[in-house]
């Protein structure tokens, strides 16, 4: 459990980390809070010429308001993610999943940038940022762009931060009109990543569902909207059995895998059960 | 008169034996600030890191080690070859029957490996990360051979062999039938009489035992003396074994269990890295260390369970039991390791449960695979069989359409006829199954959960509950020796105390029974306090150093204080005795007219005249004034070798809400009443008893040792290793009644293992209690919610897992999950 030799920087600004990155040779990895990195460094899974790590760059920290959205700073831990006030008025989901990753002590260290970048599609807060439509803040030496969430997610593991590049803030828009939101989480025993989980935000009109937004964890191999749901859902009813209708469309183009938990056809019926049970809640049924 | 009676309440000292006091231990313990193994730096110390095997199975063509011997700060890397000729076997020193098949167990791997993770070089190096480093340097060429993984595949006709140089995969075939023992009638005659056999096979999955802290071993090597620090449970048995098979004569050699953290029955074992450890510091003549890391202790160190068993119950239509017939294949793995055999062995005196079978007959082949070894895991053979008869006896229930407690209820030993002797020859010696059951049935609260088990049925709630049920004993306090001679196990069972009585007054206990986490400092002070009528915390309890504590027979099968404990009563008996003629010279009164109580000597009938132990001591240290002719000591020793074992039993009831959406289970109420005999102390009790059920409900719910179809572990993490924190685990409503032990002096039966005996069953029970009207009759251990659901949903027992799909690194891929996917286990792999 001891990692192989490596070499360590620890800026104390964006522009520095981006440096050192730069400087850090062909294999930099970046050392957010450490819960993924530093276990498979120990198992030796990862051997990285250079850890950059970012846990000295305080601007990467902390939740502003900034007017139709509120910002999450890369670095914010899940802990100060989840007790933010911002956080709970304007995007509850984010706690409410937040709530459920890992343990106490992974949620004191890990961070929200982390998790996201690390993009394990078993991970809950990638599909909640896909249900929440986030944008992602990715900053290089030559600038900032943003991504949306859409786009953010490109494979296993894999996101649109490129080499050289760090995701520096994440913003989630303030949704008008009348929001309910829900996370349904599966899994085996309290900290264990989930088989399954759907993240669903729902907005109701007039006893109907006038929008629904349903990403799926653990469905593929990244974190995916369940489109064919979502549509089914726009514009009906807002009772038990049209839920329950549209919710059977759920694993509709996913690809989940197969491991000891569950296999590609268990997650897809889990898939099922929980968006209707998801969007049941977030619906206020 | 009444005066005289409150005086005497007055001056009487509180009990220490019943009281629930805090465990003096803990705080060291629980900080850690304290005599870990790992913890220990000596001078000069080098550090040993193990090349393991990343195939189940090879002949060993060529390993080039050049590369790690030029390593920095490597100073030796060791293979099979270089220590051939003198690490021997690792012992097994349960032979269970005369012909029984050992293959021999090399600690180093000379030739060939038989299981992923088994030793095949030894890096020494001068720091931990220097001979980590170096272990990806050595390069091991392997010709694979086929893999034996599957019990009933291995001893079919032309089956893949383990060994090829072994005839069979077949280790050994023990058998018990009543009607040759002369303890019942003969069982096929039973059977062929019957109205009624149900049979059914059920499958006990493979265990990792996963104490908290990892194996750890110094070795310090001073002239031709060596001493051995390891995080052990049997240091005494350690030492004798290490004589044994590295020829260092067990007088040079000393073993110490410091703190230990946990074993389970994990260490139990004498194992290949505490051997190698002495080879190497007795090659080099310098102290070494080897501390394993999490993923090499949940791949190496033995593991437990691994039977399937085939259950045939013979009864008539009013629900009277007939006959018991038990075949089981239990997994040894690639070698036998210390007691392995033995532990379905035990068990064959145990499937008969509680019940008054009239004919019973066990089976046991003992059974080769390219697996870790298995060997002792809590409870060791009897959770295996009570698992069974207590399974059955519920198919039984459902074939006669009766209600399952009142078929228990039936067959059941009755309190008046104990001490009772089973059919399988065991001599129970005390209880009483209506009362702890009447006393569980309340505690859960039994009709208000039946009545509304009725109504989810009714509504047809997609949550349906169950109620499951196990009345269970064991047998505890191993043992007696002459028992274990007929059952040629290799040693006693005897235990060793001895009680020093020190100048100003304090007491030190010795101890032969080494505890890892169990509590005997306090237990022992408790006991001792009672006796001699000296304060708690004026006694010290010593243990688990070969020269400190030189006899005894260490921790396992809920022996310590049955046996340990009784030892050290004993012990504190003889000092009494030996301070009572001290006292009676002190006092110039006769030994007979002397009264010991409270810690003091006094004189019937004549006030004032008394003198307290403490002050014997003193006196016993100066030796001015002793009697004549007494050597001047009131130190004393015994050694307790227990008659009989002790059978604690209990009833143990689990509510279960089974998502049939889902599949998800979800304990709702848990109740248990145990019968332990005399209760030292409530505390320990009751956090036996809930280590235990948490352990019981994770076979019964999360944990398996799954193996792929290429012989790797792929629940090589905690990730994938489902152990249960209390965040899993519902509130455990418990309680006890008394029935004493007749065969030690302090009434105990023993409590270590109960609880993870008693509950694997009841929980099984209850979700299938919960699902059968849904056409459920059977679902394996662990019941995965993928599992219930597909036993629900698609019949069967829930089938296969997928075995080579990890969650673990992150999806990272490792040597245990790199293109491991073959076509029977394709079902994953693909993350």
């Amino acid at each position: 459990m001891i990692p192989a030799a490596f070499e360590y920087a620890r800026p104390t600004s964006i522009d520095e980390a981006l440096q050192a990155i730069a400087d850090g040779g062909d294999d930099v990895k970046v050392l957010a809070g450490g819960q993924s990195l530093i276990p498979v460094m120990r198992l030796r899974l990862a051997a990285p010429e250079t850890v950059v790590d970012l846990g000295r760059v305080a601007e990467l920290r902390g939740v502003r308001d900034d007017g139709d959205a509120i910002v999450i700073g890369a670095m914010t831990t899940h802990h100060d993610v989840m007790t933010d006030p911002l956080v709970q008025q304007h995007a509850p989901l984010i706690a409410e999943a937040t709530e459920t990753v890992a343990d106490r002590q992974v949620r004191a260290r890990g961070t929200f940038g982390g998790a996201l970048v690390h993009a394990d599609p078993a991970g809950d807060l990638p599909a909640v940022a896909l249900a929440l439509d986030a944008e992602f803040v990715i900053a290089g030496l030559q600038g900032r762009r943003t991504v949306p969430a859409a786009d953010f997610f490109v494979d296993y593991l894999t996101t649109a931060v490129e080499e050289g590049e760090l995701l520096v803030e994440v913003r989630v828009p303030k949704l008008a009109g009348e929001w309910g939101m829900r996370y349904e989480k599966f899994n085996r025993v309290a900290q264990a990543w989930s088989i399954v989980a759907v993240a669903a935000v729902v907005r109701r009109e007039d006893g109907h569902i006038a929008e629904a937004r349903i990403g799926l964890t653990n469905m593929g191999t990244t974190p995916l909207r369940a489109t064919a749901a979502e549509a089914a859902l726009a514009g009906a009813e807002a009772t038990p059995e049209a839920i329950a209708a549209a919710a059977r469309s759920a694993a509709e183009g996913t690809s989940p895998s197969s491991d000891l938990n569950a296999q590609a056809d268990y997650r897809e019926h889990l898939a099922q059960v929980l968006t209707r049970r998801a969007v049941t809640a977030a619906a206020g049924l | 008169m009444t005066a005289v009676e409150d005086r005497a309440t007055a001056e009487a000292p509180e009990r220490e034996v019943g009281k629930a006091r805090r465990r003096k231990e803990d705080a060291r313990l629980i900080t850690g600030r304290t005599t870990w193994t790992d913890n220990t730096v000596l001078p000069g110390m080098l550090h040993l890191a193990v090349v393991r095997s990343p195939v189940a199975h090879a002949k060993i063509s060529s390993i080039d080690v050049s590369a790690a011997q030029e390593a920095p700060g490597v100073i030796a890397v060791l293979t099979g070859r270089d220590v051939a000729d003198e690490q021997g076997s690792i012992p097994c020193a349960w032979p269970v029957t005369p012909d029984m098949v050992n293959p021999g167990h090399p600690s180093i791997a000379v030739d060939e490996v038989n299981h992923v993770g088994e030793a095949v070089a030894v890096i020494v190096a001068r720091s931990k990360a220097a001979a980590q480093d170096a272990v990806e340097l050595v390069d091991v060429d392997y010709d694979l051979l086929p893999a034996v993984l599957d019990m009933e595949e291995a001893v079919a006709e032309g089956a893949q062999l383990t060994h090829d140089h072994l005839e069979s995969n077949r280790s050994f075939h023990f058998v018990f039938e009543s009607g040759d023992a002369g303890t019942g009638q003969h069982t096929d005659e039973a059977f062929r009489d019957a109205e009624v056999v149900v049979s059914r096979r059920f499958v006990q999955q493979r265990l990792i035992p996963a104490f908290m802290e990892p194996r750890s071993v110094v070795v310090q090597p001073q002239g031709d003396n060596y001493t051995m620090w390891s995080s052990t449970q049997v240091p005494h048995i350690l030492r004798i074994m290490l004589a044994m098979v590295t020829g260092v004569p067990e007088h040079k050699l000393r073993v110490v269990a410091p703190d230990v953290g946990g074993g389970f029955g994990g260490k139990l074992q004498v194992t290949p890295e505490e051997v190698i450890s002495l080879l190497v510091a007795r090659r080099l003549g310098k102290p070494v260390k080897w501390t394993e890391t999490r993923s090499e202790s949940l791949m190496t160190a033995h593991h437990g369970r691994d039977q399937i068993q085939y259950i045939d119950i013979a009864a008539d239509r009013e629900g009277n039991v007939k006959g018991l017939r038990c075949r089981i294949l239990a997994d040894m793995g690639a070698y036998l390791r210390l007691v392995s055999p033995g532990v379905p062995v035990l068990g064959a005196f145990m499937f008969n449960g509680i019940y008054k079978f009239p004919a019973y007959r066990f089976e046991c082949d003992g059974i080769f695979t390219n697996k870790t070894p298995t060997d002792a895991y809590r409870g060791a053979g009897r959770p295996e069989a009570t698992f069974a008869i207590e399974r059955i006896m519920d198919e039984l229930a459902v074939e006669l359409g009766m209600d399952p407690l009142e078929l228990r209820r039936r067959n059941w030993i009755r309190a008046e006829e104990f001490p009772f002797t089973s059919v399988a020859g065991m001599t129970y010696d005390s209880g009483d199954y209506e009362t702890a059951t009447q006393k569980a049935l309340e505690l859960l609260g039994y009709d208000e959960l039946r009545a509304e088990q009725r109504r989810r049925r009714e509504s047809n709630d997609p949550v349906q509950l169950g109620i499951g049920v196990s009345t269970f004993t064991e047998m505890c306090g191993l043992a007696p020796s002459r028992v274990l001679g007929s059952l040629s196990y290799g040693a006693g069972g005897w235990e060793h105390a001895s009680i020093r009585m020190l100048p100003t007054g304090k007491v030190e206990v010795v101890s032969g029974a080494t505890p890892h986490g169990q509590g005997h400092e306090t237990a022992w002070s408790q006991l001792v306090a009672d006796r001699l009528g000296v304060p708690f915390e004026d006694i010290e309890v010593l243990h688990g150093d070969t020269s400190i504590s030189p006899r005894g027979l260490d921790t396992y099968g809920s022996r310590s204080l049955v046996v340990g404990g009784a030892a050290v009563v004993n012990a504190a008996e003889k000092v009494v005795a030996k301070a009572r003629r001290v006292a009676a010279h002190l006092l110039e009164a006769s030994e007979d007219d002397l009264d010991f109580s409270g810690g003091k000597f006094s004189v019937r009938g004549t006030p004032g005249a008394e003198v307290s132990i403490q002050e014997i001591a003193l006196a016993t240290f100066a030796a001015h004034n002793f009697p004549e002719g007494v050597e001047p000591s009131i130190d004393a020793d015994a050694t307790f070798d227990p008659e009989n074992f002790s059978f604690p039993h209990g009833t143990h009831l689990c509510a279960m809400e089974v998502d049939t959406e889902t599949g998800m289970v979800k304990i709702r109420k848990y109740a248990c009443v145990d019968d332990v005999g005399t209760i030292v102390n409530p505390l320990i009790v009751e956090g036996q008893i809930h280590g235990g059920l948490a352990q019981g409900i994770a076979q019964a719910l999360f944990e398996e040792a799954v193996y792929d179809a290429d012989g790797n572990l792929t629940t090589g993490t905690f990730v994938d290793y489902l152990v249960p924190s209390a965040a899993d685990l519902p509130h455990f409503d418990t309680g006890n009644t008394v029935h004493e032990a007749p065969g030690n002096p302090i009434g105990a039966k023993g409590v270590g293992e109960a609880g993870t005996i008693a509950s694997t069953p009841a929980v099984v029970n209850a979700a299938l209690d919960a699902v059968r009207h849904l056409g459920v009759r059977d679902i394996r251990m662990p019941l995965t919610p993928e599992r219930v659901w597909r036993a629900i949903h698609g019949g069967g027992d829930g089938g296969d897992r997928a075995t080579a799909g990890t969650n673990a690194y992150g999806g990272a891929q490792t040597e245990t999950t790199a293109g491991v996917s073959t076509p029977q286990s394709a079902l994953g792999g693909d993350r």
